[in-house]
């Protein structure tokens, strides 16, 4: 048996305990991010899910920076998410909802337990939308551009760190 | 008090462990033979106490003894019996005290019953065993300890995943664990061979009925998984190259191969360093697997919940255990001297033939599962399953069938390729024949893989009772017995994974009361759905009947089960098995206009998967009783 | 290595190359796996691409998209029935059954995005039945199922589906069973020696 080949066993074990151990502790990135960040934000129109409220229409928002929310009334963290939204609304920053696997009357009934920051709320009952913008799970937001190119993709509830940053990231794609 | 014993007999073992490591280190080092005969001693009684404390622990859970944390969070005492003393190796700490016991009890088996090895390298081959032991004792103690205590005790346990509530959980993880760690005897055998340089037949003969027990044991345990996700899982599929089965299957291609390898060793002296390495290959993929399942870097529907800094310590062991082998292994093959070559037509060049296939395909296996996570490295986030697993191992485990085929036809040394052809007429008659067949009845409707795999299964059906031709069938050693019986369960595992492929028939349907639905051959209705209760769950559950043309009408009835320990539901299907395929059914939701959905499907020849698994495994067994006999012949004689 | 053997490792080595480049090729087409194996489905054409399906609803193209028609109209929810009519599509077989097996193919190889590995046909979760409603919907108005994998691939990346894309990156990947053979036909040469008599080969 070769000098070189008897250690070949050996380095290619190493380099497989190193992808494992990198494996081991890198950052918890289980999501799946979606890749249409930068590219124009897929065309719909959503019917109005709320009395009240419009629906959601991409050739209606076009011209001006929006966040686009993805919500359900099913979903845990979106009770926490809610009441940041609202903040967002009073600082002027327009809040577009999208309730996917949902019933107008579960919609009503979380906005009015858990605070309404939205200016639209539109119906996304077989998950299209979602499926279009490449988002994975609820609640997601992600940042509209005048341009209606999608600017950034914010995955999990907003927390309050996040409300100052994604506001300024609104502001900033005027 | 159960649980104290059960931790004070794991750490004696522990200590056992230490010395028996130690001994064989220092007996061997300064060549004292009366250090190094404490090895022995102290490995059977490492053993005994390793298998008082998993019983320890399996009394903690006859008992429902929820002060003990694992009970409690595994277990509940409305649990029928058997799941009370199989949630024992349920869960992440109880499965480790079982891998820690069975490796042990090899241990101690290796001590009392080994005789062909010679006192020095059998003392390394134990030492060895010990020093492996000593890693997972200290996993064990200092970050799995299963005998935790949980003060206050808690009254009533979270209860055993409802999926794992089954038969299945009894019978798969003791066979499969058996048989990984089983493999761990050849790992210390080789270790043993390399330290004192002496790779040779008697080391091969020493090691491969350990081998070959460790591979019928870790055969019948991935069968009995496979069959059991099949029925449970409720999708009828029985293999997904899911990462976990995955780690599973790896030992066993190094194993299967390994077996091979030792016989060439055995019979011819060659394959030296081939064989040494797949020993210690094939426990270092056990070790991997178990380091896969519980580190939480690969998803999959059966890993263990565990966290990073667990898997850090398991990774750390198989840095130790797996390196330094294969550091032993560069440093120390050179002073093994090169075996004998071989004939390019000969069985020698056969088995070559089919430990480099065999390697290939466990290292695609390797390769395509750890993928994912080195492109993750790089940013890149993808994922890899059957449809790569199956186009790339497929046509190479195709080759390797047709090697089964030709190489028990050749001869040892040196062999014609003109005989050898002539030899293969029947068998080269079968395939084309069937491949014909079944052209003609499908035209180019069969995918191509399917297609080879049925026709090679008929070839290696008829090449592996080649050999049992022309004899005296009772005169016939057992071991000839027990490769012809292996190698047709391999023909016939392989022609129901080819049936499965391409016959099955697959129904979706939204069933109204009384409305049939057909499925291949059979007319399926749905009589009614009815509320059930169970010892720990309560069920919706359809009454379906079957006929199938003339015959009498089956009754299937496949239940949604609802649990409340964990609150989980799942979906049982129920299984009506004929000679020649199966019907499964599933019953899915109600749609809210009276209508229920309906899964059902009709698998032609799918048991002979496991039927051919089975097979496989008591070929070995078969092989390796005809060597005790013949071992216990020889010794009556002399 | 003499005559025989040399002839034989061509040989595997042609068939092995054949393989892994129709295997990487055939990434496209929807080869079905029912646990294991390929299942018993209509022989795959080459998709010549997914454009021309007549929308039943406005606006389907996406001008950031480099040179693609993004063909599925997502505005479906314009009757207001979306849920309904979903969840009814996700699991009702499609009535042509070329195109039910085509669609059960694909469904076999996309993965589950909230699921911990299963693919969408064999998971009960929501959005998996939601996907399975737009495969099945996509492949009823004639799309190729090689289409709907991309369009899911362009918004998902590879991690979508089972079958990895033949690319700079997974080319290593698709490449492995061939070098791995001949790596290790390499490696055991050494065990075999030349026949006495040179180039009989038998």
């Amino acid at each position: 048996m070769r000098r070189g080949l008897a250690w070949a066993p050996l380095a290619a074990f190493v380099l497989l305990a190193a992808v494992a151990g990198w494996a081991l502790f890198r950052p918890a990135g289980t999501e799946v991010r979606s890749e249409m960040v930068g590219r124009a934000v897929p065309a719909f129109d959503l019917p109005a899910m709320v009395p009240g409220k419009p629906g959601l229409s991409t050739a209606a928002l076009k011209g001006r920076p929006y966040l686009l929310n993805i919500f359900a009334s099913w979903c845990v963290p979106c009770v926490a998410e809610a009441p940041k939204l609202v903040r967002l609304r009073a600082m002027g920053v327009p809040v577009m909802g999208v309730a996917v696997r949902d019933t107008p009357d579960a919609v009503a009934d979380f906005l009015r337990r858990n605070g309404d920051g939205y200016a639209a709320v539109g119906g996304d009952r077989a998950s299209r939308v979602q499926l279009a913008l490449g988002s994975s799970g609820v609640p997601e937001t992600f940042v509209v551009g005048a341009d209606g190119r999608i600017l950034l993709q914010h995955i999990g509830d907003v927390r309050d760190d996040d409300v100052e940053a994604l506001a300024a990231a609104v502001r900033d794609a005027r | 008090m159960t649980a104290e014993f059960g931790l004070a007999a794991l750490w004696l073992a522990a200590a056992l462990a230490v010395l028996q490591a130690a001994a064989a280190a220092l007996g061997l080092a300064r060549a004292r033979e009366d250090v190094a005969a404490v090895t022995r001693p102290a490995a059977v009684a490492q053993g005994a106490l390793a298998c008082l404390a998993m019983a320890a622990l399996v009394a903690a859970f006859a008992n429902s003894d929820m002060s003990v944390r694992v009970v409690a969070e595994n277990s509940h005492s409305a649990k029928p019996m058997l799941y009370k003393l199989a949630g024992a190796w349920g869960n992440h700490e109880g499965s480790m005290l079982l891998w820690v016991a069975i490796l042990g009890a090899a241990g101690t088996a290796v001590a009392l019953f080994e005789r062909r090895l010679d006192p020095r390298t059998l003392a390394a081959t134990v030492g060895a065993q010990g020093l492996i032991a000593v890693g997972f004792y200290a996993f064990l103690l200092f970050s799995s300890n299963p005998f935790d205590r949980l003060v206050p005790a808690p009254r009533e346990g979270l209860g055993l995943n409802p999926l794992l509530q089954d038969p299945g959980l009894a019978f798969h993880p003791p066979t499969l664990y058996a048989g990984y760690v089983g493999l761990s005897v050849a790992f210390s055998f080789a270790v043993g061979a390399l330290v004192t340089g002496r790779v040779d037949r008697a080391f091969a003969r020493a090691m491969r009925p350990w081998v070959l027990g460790a591979w019928v044991l870790l055969t019948l345990g991935i069968t009995a998984g496979s069959y059991w996700a099949y029925y449970e899982l409720g999708w009828g599929g029985w293999w997904f190259w899911d990462p976990v089965e995955n780690a599973s299957l790896m030992p066993w291609l190094a194993a299967t191969a390994l077996l091979h390898s030792v016989t060439v060793l055995a019979v011819r002296d060659g394959l030296r360093a081939w064989t040494v390495m797949l020993a210690v290959v094939a426990f270092s993929m056990s070790m991997l697997g178990t380091f896969l399942v519980r580190s939480g870097i690969l998803t999959s529907v059966h890993a263990f919940a565990v966290d990073p800094a667990r898997g850090s310590f398991i990774l750390a062991l198989l840095l130790l255990y797996v390196g330094g082998a294969l550091a032993l292994f560069a440093l120390r093959i050179g002073t093994v001297r090169a075996g004998t070559t071989f004939d390019p037509v000969s069985r020698e060049a056969g088995l070559v033939a089919n430990n480099l296939l065999l390697s290939v395909i466990l290292g695609v296996v390797l390769i395509g599962t750890l993928y994912p996570v080195g492109a993750a490295a790089f940013g890149v986030q993808l994922s890899v399953g059957p449809p790569f697993f199956d186009r790339a191992a497929g046509p190479v485990a195709l080759l390797l069938v047709a090697v089964l085929a030709v190489g028990p036809l050749l001869r040892w040394r040196r062999d014609e390729a003109g005989a050898v052809l002539g030899r293969l007429a029947a068998p080269i008659a079968a395939a084309s024949l069937t491949a014909a067949g079944l052209f003609a009845f499908n035209g180019f409707g069969l995918s191509l893989l399917p297609f080879l795999g049925l026709s090679a299964a008929a070839g290696l059906a008829v090449a592996s009772v080649l050999p049992l031709t022309g004899r005296r069938l009772a005169r016939v050693p057992l071991m000839t017995w027990g490769m012809a019986v292996s190698h047709l369960g391999v023909a016939v595992a392989l022609a129901g994974m080819a049936c499965d492929a391409a016959f099955t028939r697959e129904t979706l349907v939204a069933a109204q009361v009384g409305q049939p639905a057909r499925v291949g051959p059979w007319s399926v209705t749905l009589d009614g759905i009815a509320p059930r209760i169970g010892d720990n769950w309560s069920a919706v559950e359809a009454r379906l009947t079957a006929v199938r043309g003339e015959g009498t009408p089956l009754t299937l009835r496949p239940q949604q089960r609802f649990f409340s320990d964990p609150v989980t539901t799942t979906s049982e299907s129920a299984i009506a098995t004929r000679l020649d395929g199966q019907l499964y059914t599933v019953l899915g939701r109600p749609d809210g206009q009276g209508r229920w959905q309906l899964r059902l499907w009709w698998k032609p020849f799918v048991t002979l998967i496991w039927a051919g698994g089975v097979l496989i495994a008591l070929g070995g067994a078969l092989s390796l009783a005809g060597r005790a006999l013949r071992d216990r012949r020889a010794r009556a004689a002399a | 290595m003499r005559g025989k053997a040399r002839r034989r490792a061509a040989a595997i080595s042609l068939l092995m190359a054949a393989f892994s480049l129709s295997a990487a090729r055939g990434g496209a087409s929807s080869s079905a796996t029912t646990g294991g194996w390929g299942a018993a489905s209509p022989a795959s054409t080459e998709a010549p691409g997914g454009g021309g399906v007549p929308s039943a609803s406005a606006d389907t193209s996406d001008p950031a998209a480099p040179g693609r028609t993004e063909a599925f109209p997502v505005a479906v929810e314009a009757s207001g029935g979306g849920s309904a009519d979903a969840a009814a599509l996700a699991d009702v077989p499609l009535r042509d059954s070329v195109r039910e097996a085509a669609a059960r193919a694909l469904m076999e190889t996309l993965r589950c995005l909230v699921c911990q590995g299963q693919s969408i046909a064999d998971s009960d979760a929501d959005m998996a039945r939601d996907m399975r409603a737009l495969v099945r919907g996509q492949v009823d108005r004639g799309e190729e199922p090689a289409a709907v994998r991309d369009w899911l691939i362009q918004r998902y990346g590879a991690y979508v589906t089972y079958d990895p894309p033949l690319s700079a990156a997974t080319l290593p990947l698709w490449l492995a069973p061939l070098a791995l053979l001949a790596l290790g036909a390499w490696v055991a040469r050494a065990s075999f020696r030349r026949r006495p008599h040179g180039g009989r080969g038998g």
